[in-house]
């Protein structure tokens, strides 16, 4: 449901209930005593806590520019320091308003730590966060590699009717052909995986030039198209990959 | 604030304990023991808990409840495998199971709120002050309906249920309180019908669940059944019988045999005794007869281990320690396996049945804005997701995730003028939605409109206990939507309601019972020693006495028999009043018997 997917990441904002989304959310008011909020996440007048904004996304949450190659102690740190300005737990005794903001917030923030987490999925959101700027962004695998991994979900197939009839010399081999082809798609992935990298390498650097000439503009486009094309593609022979190992072992 | 106590709601036993400056206690009941059998029964003159009810399990098994962890959030469908081994009737009405017990009918959280009464009674009486609310346990990998019912029984008990927490995080908490333990840790949780792994990584307070797995019909319960089946055949043979025939006899053998598993932790053979009608079963039975019995249970725990440390993304080598918790893993048997698993030496240094419920009360310490520097950060631990064309279930949320957490999903019309749209929400890790737990099922009400104008979008937040809410917005009008969400294994809210209703008009006659009960036991008492004290006093009183003594003994022994505790007390009173001459008498006699018998020397010292 990629029209799901996209409305989640690009509304960064998560209200939990009713009530926190029926609540003002000028982000320079407190919601509850007026007063202009000049604490990060607590009104400093009658310190209660604060909805994130709507705007926020999650590097911004953390604290960190929009890098692919991101220290992650640094990262683990910060979610450990929000989850305690955030975490429901220590709004138990509070009223239901900030049970519902801290509730909210709490989610939006373990969404984020989940998804800076990991390389990928942190590419996956830089992307969607970036893609404003980037058209046809192509989600489709390349023709070669479908028709690679269509013929090898046949082959799956016919691996499967096979197997409840007991071992068999046809079994056997059709088991070694598959396990050949997943060596084959893992060693792929890995490379897919390494060229990865290396774009995030790159990427980065771009991030880095200030302010931006019209030129590495287009080179950070081009960056992005790439690196969807790539995860995309890895997508495909990761979930093959996992499907060949679930059947064959 | 008033006092918050956490509950472990076992399947077999249930215990309380709240937290103090000292740390955590678990509360004793009048006789010392910190363990309440989780056992039910209905008696003629009421309910009774814990001690009592087991006592009462042999001799009327089918109106005594065990065990009634395993149905809650389930449907028939679900335990009919196991159905066999129960001795009480079940049905089912709107997805949940009902137990039948004497002409009276319970759904699973009703029975499991008798037994959160007797706790809280017990928190009560010991910390003389009233308790409202609390923290309950529950397995880690309990869905959303079993945590729901959980959170059900708390309300019917009279409870305001503040977290549902995990049971292997709580023990967690409990150890981490203890020794300030740093780095990756596995708790292994295997209790009387469930087994838990969870993986964590503490930090600085910070206590992050990163995986967890587990088998919510796997426990204690299972290694006993093994031996009660083996057993069974053995009696029949050498007696007979068949056993089976007789629930009465059927108990008799389950508790012997949860007695022979327990001594053959500390034994290496041990004698099973069984008093039959038929004769006496005798039989000697050594630790590794038991072990062969359950060896495959035992090993059924760690595929789940194996599989935790891969969604942690660790192996085995990283863990830094291994805990132990659950009154099952005091089977040597147990050790070795989980020794051999993680490759070094697992650690229970705290109580395993009670460490639960201890780190429960570190939570509600928590919760109450006392203890500020733990924090736990727990985890979903099943996909949540919905059903799509063609039975698939679409995941939302992945197993593991850190809660609270929430997603979104976009709906809208496919054929023109359509104003609703029913969703499927489910649970599980199979592709197929026959192949997970249906959680719930809603409709959307949509304006009518051309197909694919309508746009709602529609929010699953999974909280901090782990229970789902769902929430609806008109992306086009902005408005909420209010959703009715209908539970496929779970008491509707008005259901609920009844049922507590229901619970305080119990808890006028519990109380009624309790105190029946008690004067019935006092007179009992009073006329045992009555009776005994007319014989040795047959010559020293008048034979018009005794005979005065012995008529109001009887109406004591008919007013007994009665509900009113009030008459019982007032005859109590009046025997006492009655006898006070023949007492006397008796002590005087007492006296004079002691000092004949001995040197005056020897009275003076």
């Amino acid at each position: 449901m990629p029209e799901a997917s996209e409305a989640e990441i690009m509304d960064h904002q998560h209200q939990g209930t009713t009530t926190a989304r029926e609540l003002p959310m000028a982000r320079s008011m407190c919601w509850h005593c007026q007063s202009e909020v000049t604490g990060e996440y607590l009104c400093g007048q009658c310190v209660k806590v604060q909805p994130l904004s709507k705007d926020l996304d999650y590097f911004a949450c953390f604290q960190l520019p929009r890098l692919l190659n991101i220290d992650e102690q640094q990262l683990e740190q910060t979610f450990y320091e929000l989850s305690r300005t955030f975490h429901p737990d220590f709004y138990s005794t509070k009223d239901e308003s900030e049970k519902a903001i801290s509730l909210g917030n709490s989610a939006f923030l373990n969404a984020g730590y989940r998804t800076l987490k990991d390389p990928i999925q942190r590419a996956e959101y830089l992307i969607r966060l970036e893609a404003g700027a980037v058209k046809d962004i192509r989600s489709n695998p390349p023709a070669d590699l479908f028709e690679e991994i269509l013929e090898l979900q046949e082959t799956l197939e016919t691996f499967r009717q096979l197997a409840p009839n007991g071992p068999s010399s046809d079994l056997e081999a059709l088991r070694i052909k598959l396990q050949d082809e997943r060596e084959h798609l893992e060693k792929r992935q890995a490379e897919m995986e390494a060229s990865l990298q290396n774009k995030f390498k790159e990427w980065d650097q771009l991030q880095g030039c200030a302010p931006l000439p019209s030129q590495a503009r287009e080179e950070k486009n081009t960056l992005l198209r790439d690196m969807q094309e790539i995860l995309s593609n890895r997508t495909y022979v990761r979930n093959m990959v996992n499907d060949l190992l679930e059947t064959t072992g | 604030m008033s006092r918050i106590v956490g509950i472990d709601l076992g399947t077999t036993n249930s215990l309380v304990a709240f937290m103090d400056q000292a740390g955590p206690h678990v509360i004793p009941g009048p006789d010392g023991q910190t363990k309440v059998p989780s056992i039910v029964g209905l008696t003629d003159n009421g309910l009774i808990v814990g001690d009592p009810a087991k006592a009462h399990l042999i001799r009327d098994p089918s109106r005594t409840i065990y065990s009634v962890k395993r149905f809650m959030g389930r449907g028939l469908d679900d335990v009919k495998d196991e159905l066999q081994y129960f001795p009480y009737h079940l049905h089912e009405k709107n997805g949940v199971i009902r137990i039948e017990i004497g002409d009276k009918t319970y759904s699973p959280p009703q029975v499991s709120a008798m037994i959160l009464k007797e706790l809280k009674r017990r928190a009560e009486e010991y910390l003389k002050e009233d308790i409202s609310k609390a923290v309950i346990t529950v397995p880690a990998y309990f869905n959303d309906s079993q945590r729901q019912a959980t959170k059900d029984a708390g309300l019917i008990a009279g409870l305001e249920v503040l977290r549902i927490i995990n049971e292997p995080t709580a023990a967690s908490l409990a150890y981490g309180l203890q020794n300030k333990t740093q780095g990756l840790i596995a708790i292994y949780d295997l209790g009387g019908g469930t087994f838990d792994i969870s993986i964590l990584k503490l930090k600085d307070g910070i206590f992050e669940v990163l995986a967890t797995n587990g088998d919510t019909h796997l426990g204690g319960d299972d290694l006993d059944q093994r031996l009660v089946d083996v057993l069974v055949d053995d009696i029949s043979q050498t007696q007979g019988v068949k056993v089976g025939e007789y629930p009465e006899w059927m108990q008799t053998v389950r508790l012997e045999a949860e007695r022979v598993k327990v001594r053959l932790s500390d034994e290496i053979q041990t004698m099973a005794v069984i008093e039959l009608p038929t004769g006496t079963y005798e039989k000697m039975w050594t630790r590794e007869n038991m072990e062969t019995l359950v060896m495959d249970l035992v090993e059924r725990t760690l595929a789940p281990c194996r599989y935790a440390l891969k969604d942690a993304g660790l192996t085995v080598s990283q863990i830094d320690e291994v805990i132990l918790v659950g009154g099952s893993t005091r089977m040597p048997l147990v050790w070795r396996k989980v020794e051999e698993l993680f490759g070094k030496k697992p650690h229970s240094e705290l109580n395993p049945d009670e460490v639960v419920a201890l780190g429960a009360a570190v939570q509600a310490d928590i919760l109450g804005g006392h203890t500020k520097d733990l924090l736990l950060l727990d985890v979903t631990p099943l996909s949540l997701g919905i059903e799509t064309m063609g039975g698939v279930m679409s995941a939302l949320i992945r197993r593991n995730t850190t809660i609270p957490t929430s997603a979104k999903e976009m709906f809208t019309t496919y054929v023109d003028g359509q104003t609703s749209v029913d969703i499927h929400i489910l649970q599980g890790e199979r592709e197929l939605v026959k192949d997970n737990r249906s959680l719930a099922r809603f409709q959307l009400k949509l304006p009518p409109l051309p197909a694919g104008v309508p746009r709602v979008e529609v929010n699953f937040l999974i909280d901090a206990n782990g229970i789902l809410h769902v929430t609806a917005r008109d992306i086009r009008t902005g408005e909420a939507q209010s959703v009715q969400v209908k539970p496929s294994h779970g008491l509707t809210d008005d259901e609920v309601e009844v049922m507590i209703r229901d619970s305080f008009q119990f808890a006028a006659e519990d109380i009624k019972v309790r105190q029946v009960i008690e004067a019935r036991n006092e007179a009992n008492a009073i006329i045992v020693a009555t009776e005994k004290a007319l014989v040795r006093g047959t010559n020293l009183i008048h034979g018009k006495e005794a005979e005065g003594i012995r008529r109001i003994l009887q109406q004591l022994g008919e007013v007994k028999e009665g509900d009113d505790h009030r008459l019982i007390r007032a005859k109590i009173a009046e025997v006492e009043k009655t006898t006070h001459h023949l007492a006397e008498v008796l002590m005087d006699a007492t006296l004079k018997e002691a000092l004949e018998n001995k040197k005056l020397s020897d009275v003076i010292k």
